[in-house]
């Protein structure tokens, strides 16, 4: 072995090594995965028809929304629609709006089933196309209040074919919490006696729920629009959630590892969907979970089928748009979701009292519920206050959980 | 490491003028045999590094997430300021150096014994052994440990009556599991090169195994612990996947990159990024400066 290296080797040696671990830093963070896209939004013609469609379509989805038969043998819209249309379908399901934005950033998917916080900023970015209603054939049939609305429209224009809509729920294991709920206080109580065994949703839209309870319990605060709020309004919201921490076992975002906490039962008590509990009741053995609509009310989601700016199987996006929204599979995907149905027709086909539960065509119930949004520094609520715009939001849930 | 060699002689008979130009001009040859791998590590690596760097000084247009062209240190002062950056980039300092210590524990005896006390067949089963978990995935080896340490009914829970629950100390666990064979592996090799003529020097001059352990062993073997730690430090700084399934409420440096590159928030992420390279940075001076990196 020699021993006398110049000083310059061992310069650029360890430059080197300096050079290769800083990357592998960089990359196990997964930063160079994304690629940097700050094009601006290219402006998409509106498809005049719709063509044959292209073989095989990619959509990002909620869960619970593009089901093929795996997660049960009866629950299985995706197959006829493959056979029918001959287009294969791709479902990345998505955990978060955040995630879907991402997703169809990326442009490697054709369709999204987008809820307002991830539509609107989709619409602003150009990431998704609007769509001919005319090509839409159950356009008519949707329930008047679901559309041009300003989470699914810009300028007069449609972006998407409307899904179906609900509120976000608060579930509750009922073996272990044996007095039902029914206020959002369960969650926040200090002194709960399920401590370490709550759940909150992983999303800065959490910040909207405690604001709900605060609007609710704190008069003083004047909150009005849980989305539109003013930085004390803001603050008050942030703070509850710190409060609420210690009492949090873990926050969720990928429903499949909280139905395996629930059934573990390290998780007790927290929001859910009603897709989530419905797959838990009907486990076997069944978990004896149970969900309410909590008095402050609740944010919710109104969800529209988007069709990507950069889609390659545009045909087939619509083809999909127009199976999810027939009648009938409005119908089976509403009941097996746990939601009220866009399309009204699906209520002559669903069991008989269903869209009353979900209160499908009353716009009065829909219009209480506070869908997610984008929120932004010019309030939403119209009023002229300065309000916290979102990417605050998504800051300030960073530093609830610490 | 030897000095690049002379290029081989060309053959006289074919290529005479282009193989006395290269004779002629070593240069030439080391420019074209490095030029692939630094053009590599020049475009990939360092350009990413670059690109980090220029678009965490810029903004985003809110809603439409379009690039505002105006330099701003914002988002540097905000993860330099920011409490909960401040706190997680500790908290992932310690988990770092909690995983460091716990491999390096457990990879010296390890190694000392597959590569000076082990039959050269028993060695071999070891060596595969430590190599086999590196086949398998990830993400399922963190669930694994997710099921492990389950608060409720969990492996751990059931055999010893308590887990340490969901949190750092999980992490730190499960992390030291995933990252041991990277330690291992440079800690055995570099024992494996220790000459067994100088552990019995050591012993026919009258030391215990202790002694030799420490005045013979661990002196020679410190650039190859330094090379596992930075393995082990460097992994678990940039780790934003176990702390998801075995965090609970923890976050890491790791994990608010992640999460802010998902949410739309990418140029904050990537001021962010700045300190764990800045930290691996550091640390790689420090061990250049002890002079380990020469001997690897």
């Amino acid at each position: 072995m020699k021993h006398h290296p110049s000083t310059s080797r061992r310069r650029i040696g360890g430059a080197i090594a300096l050079a290769a671990a800083m990357a592998l830093v960089a990359t196990s963070c997964g930063d160079d995965t994304k690629t940097a896209t700050d094009s601006t939004p290219s402006t998409v013609k509106v498809a005049d028809t719709s063509g044959a469609g292209e073989g095989a379509l990619s959509i990002v989805v909620w869960a619970g929304y593009a089901e093929n038969g795996s997660t049960s043998k009866e629950v299985d819209w995706v197959t006829p629609f493959e056979s029918e249309s001959k287009c294969k379908v791709d479902a990345k399901v998505a955990g978060t709006s955040d995630e879907m934005v991402e997703l169809i950033k990326s442009g490697a998917y054709d369709g999204v089933s987008a809820s307002g916080n991830a539509s609107l900023r989709l619409i602003a970015s150009g990431d998704v196309a609007p769509v001919n209603t005319k090509l839409l054939d159950n356009y008519n049939d949707v329930a008047p209040f679901l559309k041009m609305q300003n989470y699914n429209s810009k300028d007069g224009q449609a972006y998407g074919q409307p899904h179906g809509w609900g509120a976000n729920l608060l579930q509750y294991n009922a073996d272990v919490v044996t007095t039902p709920p029914d206020s959002w206080g369960a969650v926040y109580a200090a002194d709960s006696p399920n401590k370490g065994k709550i759940t909150a949703y992983d999303d800065w839209t959490t910040i909207a729920d405690a604001a709900i309870y605060l609007k609710a319990t704190k008069a003083d605060l004047k909150i009005g629009d849980p989305y539109s709020l003013d930085q004390t309004q803001f603050d008050a919201a942030v703070q509850l959630l710190k409060d609420q921490k210690p009492l949090i076992g873990e926050y969720w975002s990928d429903y499949l590892k909280y139905e395996e906490a629930v059934t573990k039962g390290s998780i007790v008590l927290g929001t859910t969907w009603q897709t989530i509990a419905n797959t838990l009741t009907a486990a076997a053995p069944p978990v004896n979970v149970k969900t309410v609509l909590p008095k402050e009310g609740s944010t919710a989601w109104s969800d529209t089928w988007m069709l990507s700016s950069k889609a390659k199987h545009p045909n087939c996006v619509y083809k999909w748009m127009n199976w999810v929204s027939s009648p009938a599979i409005q119908a089976q995907i509403a009941q097996y979701y746990g939601q009220a149905p866009a399309n009204l027709k699906a209520c002559t086909i669903a069991a008989a009292g269903f869209c009353d539960q979900y209160h499908a065509a009353d716009e009065a119930f829909a219009k209480q519920l506070y869908y997610w949004t984008v929120p932004t520094e010019k309030c939403l609520d119209g009023s002229d206050r300065v309000c916290v715009g979102f990417k605050k939001w998504a800051e300030a849930w960073t530093e609830v959980k610490g | 490491m030897e000095s690049p060699s002379a290029p081989p002689a060309a053959p006289e008979t074919e290529l005479r003028s282009s193989g006395s130009f290269f004779r002629r001009h070593p240069a030439a040859v080391r420019t074209l045999q490095l030029s692939g791998p630094v053009l590599w590590l020049v475009l990939a690596y360092i350009g990413s590094l670059v690109v980090l760097l220029s678009r965490s000084l810029f903004q985003k247009d809110e809603l439409s997430e379009r690039l505002i062209r105006e330099p701003t240190l914002d988002n540097i002062t905000t993860v330099l300021t920011g409490s909960v950056y401040r706190d997680a980039a500790l908290r992932t300092l310690g988990i770092a150096l909690a995983v460091t210590i716990i491999d390096l524990l457990i990879a010296v005896p390890m190694s000392v014994f597959m590569a000076k006390v082990a039959s050269p067949r028993l060695r071999r089963i070891l060596v595969v052994a430590v190599l086999t978990p590196l086949w398998a995935s990830y993400v399922v080896k963190a669930y694994a440990w997710r099921a492990l340490l389950d608060p409720v009914g969990g492996v751990v829970k059931n055999v010893t009556g308590s887990s340490p629950g969901y949190g750092v100390t999980a992490t730190i666990l499960t992390l030291a599991y995933l990252w041991l064979p990277y330690m291992i592996l440079p800690v055995y090799a570099g024992l494996d090169r220790l000459p067994n003529s100088l552990l019995e020097a050591s012993s026919d001059l009258g030391a215990k195994t202790n002694r030799t352990f420490r005045s013979i062993i661990i002196p020679m073997l410190i650039p190859s612990l330094l090379a596992g730690s930075i393995f082990t430090f460097s992994l678990t700084l940039g780790d934003y996947i176990a702390i998801k399934f075995v965090g609970g409420t923890s976050q890491t440096m790791g994990s608010i990159i992640a999460q802010y590159f998902v949410g739309g928030n990418d140029l904050l992420a990537a001021a962010y990024a700045l300190v764990p390279v800045a930290i691996m940075g550091i640390y790689l001076v420090l061990v250049g400066r002890s002079g380990a990196l020469e001997n690897l």
